[in-house]
């Protein structure tokens, strides 16, 4: 024990010596605080914090029942959940179908290559605004509802599904389509057994995902009055009524764990085959 | 009416025909049954589906066709952008990013023992489910509501939503974390621990070598999402640059809204652009 042999020795120095790297992230991270500290004010805690945890604990513990068994009025929490489901569901059907031929336009391998990048162009620009920015605006084209989440998250699915869709077409084998031409098929022949096999079960799973993330959009556009859940949950924070807020954030959580799990299983399928 | 009652014989027995394929012999004299394509299921459900989201959400084909064009009116009014109102944003910008920064590094470092927690180097089976129950529920919480309930503590301001973007980040990068960790090599932590060490030491000398350049490139890629949390947070009085873009939306003031987006935009995609050359180099 006492004499560290000469290998061991020659190993340790060998080992590349990082500590200049590492010395300036720390002073990037510091220095990142240090201008922190002047446009993120710290003005104390306006409240007792252990009694607002105390309270949101008490929420979560004694819901408001009549609330949150509901199953009949617009005010109960199932019928915001089934809203707030009905908007996410929507929003990836139409934001997935708007991106199929926004995706064939932007794949290198279908389209000339400066057509490709105008696409690609396009979906970049919609992908850079989160969702609430698209919700803002789309509430003074259709007003505030439901209709208006749809419609929201509707185009800002295209940025992502586009993009996605777009690399799963780029990975287009062709040599099935060549042997497919070879024994005779025609162009419809060929897409029905060709492309469409190919793309549909990967188009399927990265839509699913989508749905996931649309879910969790669709929770939060109600704060700015876009339908679903958000609104009501937004209200009854602000206002304290702790026992609503923990019927709204129960449901809320239950909805999206669940939505998470049915995800996950069948992308899990179509990834494997089965 | 015979005519009429054929029909519909006709077109069910053509449907039951796609829906149970006639099955085919082979010239060995094997028979085969083609298999029932499962869009026969999916189809009919998602349709169905749709139908009845289409009434909860009250979707209006009509209002969309007469007030879409709305939408694009709005676009052209924010061109050209009110370049002059630049001075006014620089402040709520610079804000925006440094909540980002500061919320993501301080997610992110929290992050690491509680993914140390979850994942399969815990031996407590009781504890590794119990820390993965908790942030599998905190990770539900979106983080406008997490701004909302730490603005009750903070009060408005950037502060808050500095707070909720570090939840936020906290709680997603448990996750992304401790999977990272499960496929880590442990032939070396194997190998630490039997020279003496114990397992937190193992963890920091055998498995965190592996992992640090991962654990770089998913702070980065979660600082991207970020930026785009950071920029809608004002609208609940968290701070940055969404306190202007709702006023000026409300004002319907579209050229100042249009610079904000541009500016908004070039920022979003210089730090991804940044940011992934970075995640290119690390991996």
């Amino acid at each position: 024990m006492s004499v560290i042999k000469p290998k061991i020795k020659d190993a340790l120095r060998k080992q590349p010596n990082e500590w200049g790297t590492k010395l300036f992230v720390l002073a990037i991270i510091l220095a990142i605080f240090y201008v922190a500290k002047d446009f993120i004010p710290y003005n104390g805690v306006t409240e007792q914090g252990l009694l607002i945890a105390r309270n949101i604990f008490n929420a979560l513990t004694n819901p408001n029942q009549t609330i949150l068994f509901d199953f009949v009025t617009r005010d109960g929490v199932p019928v915001l959940i089934m809203e707030t489901a009905a908007i996410a569901f929507l929003g990836t059907i139409f934001g997935a179908l708007i991106s199929i031929p926004f995706a064939f336009l932007s794949a290198r391998n279908i389209v000339p290559k400066w057509i490709a990048s105008i696409g690609v162009a396009i979906i970049v620009v919609i992908r850079t605004f989160p969702a609430v920015v698209y919700a803002l605006m789309f509430i003074r084209v259709t007003g505030p509802g439901a209709f208006t989440g749809v419609l929201t998250l509707s185009v800002a699915s295209i940025g992502m599904l586009a993009k996605l869709f777009a690399e799963i077409i780029e990975d287009l084998d062709p040599g099935i389509i060549e042997a497919l031409d070879a024994s005779g098929c025609n162009t419809i022949q060929k897409i029905q057994y060709g492309i469409l096999p190919q793309l549909m079960s990967n188009f399927a799973s990265t839509t699913i995902y989508r749905f996931e993330i649309n879910v969790k959009y669709a929770t939060i556009l109600g704060m700015v009055g876009a339908g679903g859940i958000g609104a009501p949950l937004i209200f009854a924070i602000s206002a304290y009524r702790w026992s609503d807020a923990g019927a709204l954030l129960i449901g809320l959580v239950i909805f999206v764990l669940i939505i998470e799990m049915i995800s996950t299983r069948i992308r899990k399928k179509l990834a494997t085959g089965e | 009416m015979a005519s009429l009652i054929a029909l519909v014989k006709g077109l069910v027995s053509k449907a039951l025909k796609i829906i149970t394929p006639e099955p085919l012999q082979l010239s060995n004299g094997k028979i085969v049954r083609p298999a029932i394509s499962i869009m026969w299921i999916v189809i009919p459900v998602l349709t169905f589906i749709t139908v009845w989201s289409v009434s909860m959400t009250r979707f209006r084909l009509d209002m969309l066709l007469r007030r879409g064009g709305q939408f694009f009116v709005i676009v052209a009014r924010m061109i050209p952008p009110n370049y002059a109102y630049f001075d006014n944003i620089v402040t709520p910008l610079v804000a925006t990013i440094l909540m980002s920064l500061v919320g993501t590094i301080i997610g992110a470092a929290l992050a690491l023992p509680f993914a140390y927690a979850s994942s399969e180097l815990n031996q407590s089976k009781i504890g590794k489910f119990a820390v993965r129950a908790f942030f599998s529920i905190a990770r539900t919480l979106p983080v406008l509501v997490l701004a909302v309930l730490s603005m009750i503590v903070f009060g408005a301001g950037a502060f808050a939503g500095t707070v909720a973007i570090a939840i936020f980040t906290f709680t997603i990068m448990v996750k992304m974390f401790f999977e990272l960790i499960d496929t880590a090599d442990m032939g070396p932590f194997e190998a630490i621990l039997s020279s003496g060490a114990n397992r937190i030491q193992a963890f920091w000398t055998a498995i965190m070598p592996q992992l640090w350049g991962q654990y770089y490139s998913l702070t980065l890629y979660n600082l991207e999402m970020n930026i785009r949390n950071a920029a809608i947070l004002g609208y609940v009085g968290a701070g940055g640059i969404g306190i202007v873009l709702s006023e000026r939306l409300a004002w319907r003031v579209y050229p100042d809204v249009g610079l904000i987006l541009l500016v908004l935009m070039v920022t979003v995609l210089v730090i991804e652009s940044v940011s992934r050359e970075i995640r290119r180099r690390l991996l």
